[in-house]
């Protein structure tokens, strides 16, 4: 291996070699993905819990690249519960997006494979396994029970057609059978409305550009909700507006996921939008789950180093500081990773046992998990007490 | 909703409106920017050495018990006009130009119309042939290249459009000629019409003329598919990576519809550009083609025209392809305005 060489030195050799087996491998899945009239039978299954919209299990997505195997998404499980909304958060790079993009089977292929794991979707009456899923289904599917509203609204809608044309597409595709060109129209300037679009008949006859951000965010939101789907996934969906804005569109969402009773999955690195929205919170670092709980665990009771320091770099109102904190050191190289906790390297509470395989799941209570050897053998309760303590001091502190 | 119905129309008329003042505004510049060309094409063209009526008198005086060559020249000069200065044959040369008198062709002994009558017809449908031909394949295999980017099939199509790309045309057509030609004996080498071409019904001469154009057209086309294939491929791939494109994947449309449907109008917008820029390309003839073989086009004869100093002949084709080209660029910005909505002409 080129271990004396300088770090992410790839010699010619060694990067054929890679690539040569990187197209074995991908060959294969495309291959066994582009068959033809797959029986039903194949990727039907059940859901472990009925009251579950999505259950992510064991799902591992990774890129072959041309200077290694990168695991995107290693061994992720967490459940989205019917009408609720999950969180997914972490820095950069993390997985997250990757995560949402495997349940909509929206990866970059050849490279990007979900190799191993299920993804199941509740249809009701019968689930699917998302992972196994041919091709035609998968498009009976998107943008129909699975919906995504994207990071950049600004670009994220074509620019030659019009608003309408491009709303009523979706509604054409899976809500139009038999139904005239008359209730398409009806039926868009209705989502158009119901997105707090005032002016819905002229925006339904302009042009992306001729809408501001918040605007043809919103156009994205009606896209997403136009069949009433199931599972909406929410990329950043307010990355990328003002604050004012952000209110709005979060308002929004949250109002229209109760009236169609569907689940969201909402991923962001904005804690603070995470607190406003999220039911569950997943916390993820390098393609891992590395704790996961409901809303109050997470924020008000975070076990995990990794996310006390996320709830530390935030600012808070009111609170005067020098300089806010920041987790030292990055994200470590996504290519080969090693198998001992991926967090070791920048973590403060780091223990002897660190040096170990990459911890389990420790469960701190029913809903609250964590995979870190600071709790490995304590007990649950014993932790979350040191933890809110600590937790109390602080916030002691700040008033 | 009436009062918004009734602005939204408001607005469609002034864009109208506006479109119809941009492009007489454009014409108005055109032609402010013609006069520019033409003048410097006419004191380029007088600054030449070795003029047609140098090169007529060196011949008359060398003519036994003739006259000595000043005398000839000076005799020539006063009767082709050109001892007047340069500004002044500019001037006389502009009003002749917009009496609709072209002159005669020095060269070709006709009037100047007549000559290139007879020329550009065969050039134009060379020119219009090869165009289509070209779009026709480059177009389609860019789209498939970019679709299906780094597969065998994007190697072979990018691998053949670099040899398009990098075989010179006088070397292709020559090769064109070695195999179909000489080996197989499909096609005449050279010339426009066969042996028989008199004999021939009138059904048969167009057919025989067709045949003759395979080979020439054939060259152009494939001499010129590589780069707008290329061209094609770099912006679908573009387009192909943008957002907009992952969110008609997310509606669930099949590729079919995202690719000829949401990639193919924004990957229009580039090649437009291309399309409105090649009119002149259309009447400006391939010298080198129709040179190797053969056939009587306007390259050929704008050619012949300029070795030989021919003022009128040479002036009325740069004319003509100066006027091409500002109205080939004026159609493109407009047509740019058609595809692409964010475009606005101002």
């Amino acid at each position: 291996m080129a271990k004396t060489k300088k770090e992410g030195y790839l010699s010619a050799k060694e990067s054929r070699r890679i690539s040569k087996e990187n197209r074995k491998i991908t060959n294969a899945l495309e291959k066994k993905r582009k068959r033809k009239n797959v029986p039903e039978s194949e990727y039907l299954t059940e859901m472990h819990d009925r009251n579950n919209a999505v259950e992510f299990d064991n799902l591992h997505t990774y890129f072959f690249t041309d200077t290694g195997v990168v695991k995107s998404v290693d061994s992720v499980t967490f459940d989205i519960p019917i009408g609720k909304t999950v969180g997914v958060v972490g820095e950069s790079g993390c997985g997250k997006s990757v995560t949402s993009l495997s349940l909509m089977q929206l990866l970059q292929r050849p490279q990007g494979q979900v190799v191993e794991g299920e993804i199941r979707l509740n249809l009701g009456d019968k689930a699917y396994d998302i992972a196994k899923i041919p091709y035609e289904k998968m498009l009976e599917l998107r943008g129909n029970v699975i919906s995504m509203i994207f990071q950049e609204p600004m670009t994220a809608l074509n620019p030659v057609f019009r608003i309408g044309a491009q709303l009523g597409e979706v509604i054409e595709l899976h809500d139009g059978n038999g139904k005239d060109k008359e209730y398409v129209k009806k039926r868009t300037i209705e989502l158009l409305e119901m997105v707090g679009i005032a002016n819905s008949e002229g925006v339904y006859k302009m042009f992306p550009h001729e809408l501001s951000g918040g605007m043809r965010q919103r156009v994205m939101i009606a896209i997403a909700l136009a069949c009433n789907p199931r599972i909406i996934i929410a990329d950043e969906p307010t990355t990328a507006l003002d604050v004012t804005i952000q209110a709005q569109v979060l308002d929004l969402l949250r109002n229209l996921k109760d009236k169609i009773n569907s689940s969201i999955m909402f991923i962001t690195h904005d804690l603070g939008v995470i607190a406003e929205m999220a039911d569950y919170v997943v916390v993820m670092y390098a393609g891992r789950i590395i704790e996961k709980g409901t809303a109050e665990d997470i924020f008000y009771h975070p076990a995990h180093p990794y996310t006390i320091g996320l709830m530390e770099s935030k600012p808070v109102v009111g609170k005067d500081v020098e300089k806010l904190y920041s987790i030292p050191g990055k994200v470590p190289n996504p290519v080969d990773m090693p198998n001992y906790c991926y967090f070791k390297d920048r973590c403060e509470k780091c223990v002897k046992k660190c040096d170990g395989e990459y911890p389990t799941e420790i469960s701190l209570s029913p809903t609250h998990k964590v995979s870190c050897y600071l709790y490995d053998g304590v007990d649950a309760d014993a932790a979350r007490e040191v933890n809110k303590t600590e937790r109390l001091d602080e916030t002691e502190g700040e008033r | 909703m009436r009062g918004k119905n009734h602005a939204a129309s408001y607005a469609a008329k002034t864009g109208v409106n506006i479109l119809r003042k941009y492009i007489i505004k454009r014409l108005l510049i055109s032609v402010l920017i013609l006069f520019c060309v033409t003048f410097i094409i006419y004191a380029l063209i007088r600054c030449l050495p070795g003029s047609y009526v140098e090169n007529m008198a060196q011949r008359l005086s060398t003519a036994p018990g003739s006259k000595p060559y000043e005398e000839w020249l000076a005799q020539l000069n006063a009767s082709y006009g050109l001892d007047k200065p340069i500004i002044a044959g500019y001037g006389s040369w502009l009003l002749d130009f917009f009496r609709g008198n072209f002159g005669d062709s020095w060269r070709f002994t006709v009037p100047v119309i007549e000559e290139f009558k007879s020329v550009i017809g065969i050039s134009f449908i060379m020119g219009v042939i090869s165009f289509v031909i070209e779009l026709a394949i480059a177009v389609p295999l860019g789209i498939v290249a970019a679709t299906k980017q780094y597969s065998k099939t994007d190697y072979v199509i990018s691998a053949a459009a670099l040899t398009g790309i990098s075989l010179p045309t006088f070397f292709f057509a020559t090769l064109l000629q070695l195999v179909f030609a000489v080996k197989l004996g499909w096609f005449d080498t050279h010339g426009l019409v066969g042996r028989d071409y008199a004999q021939l019904s009138a059904a048969g001469q167009v057919l025989d003329k067709a045949r003759h154009l395979v080979l020439p057209v054939l060259t152009l086309a494939i001499v010129s598919i590589g780069s707008l294939m290329r061209y094609t491929r770099t912006n679908m791939l573009e387009v192909l990576n943008s957002d907009y494109i992952r969110t008609a994947r997310a509606k669930g449309l099949n590729e079919k519809k995202v690719i000829y449907h949401h990639a193919f109008r924004n990957t229009l917008i580039p090649l437009v550009t291309i399309i409105g820029g090649s009119l002149p390309g259309l009447f400006s003839g391939a010298l080198i083609t129709e040179t190797l073989f053969s056939i009587p086009g306007i390259g050929f004869a704008s050619y012949q025209a300029m070795v030989a100093g021919d003022i009128p002949f040479t002036m009325f084709y740069l004319t003509f392809i100066a006027i091409l080209t500002l109205l080939g660029n004026l159609i493109s910005d407009v047509l740019y305005a058609v595809v692409d909505p964010r475009v606005r002409i101002a």
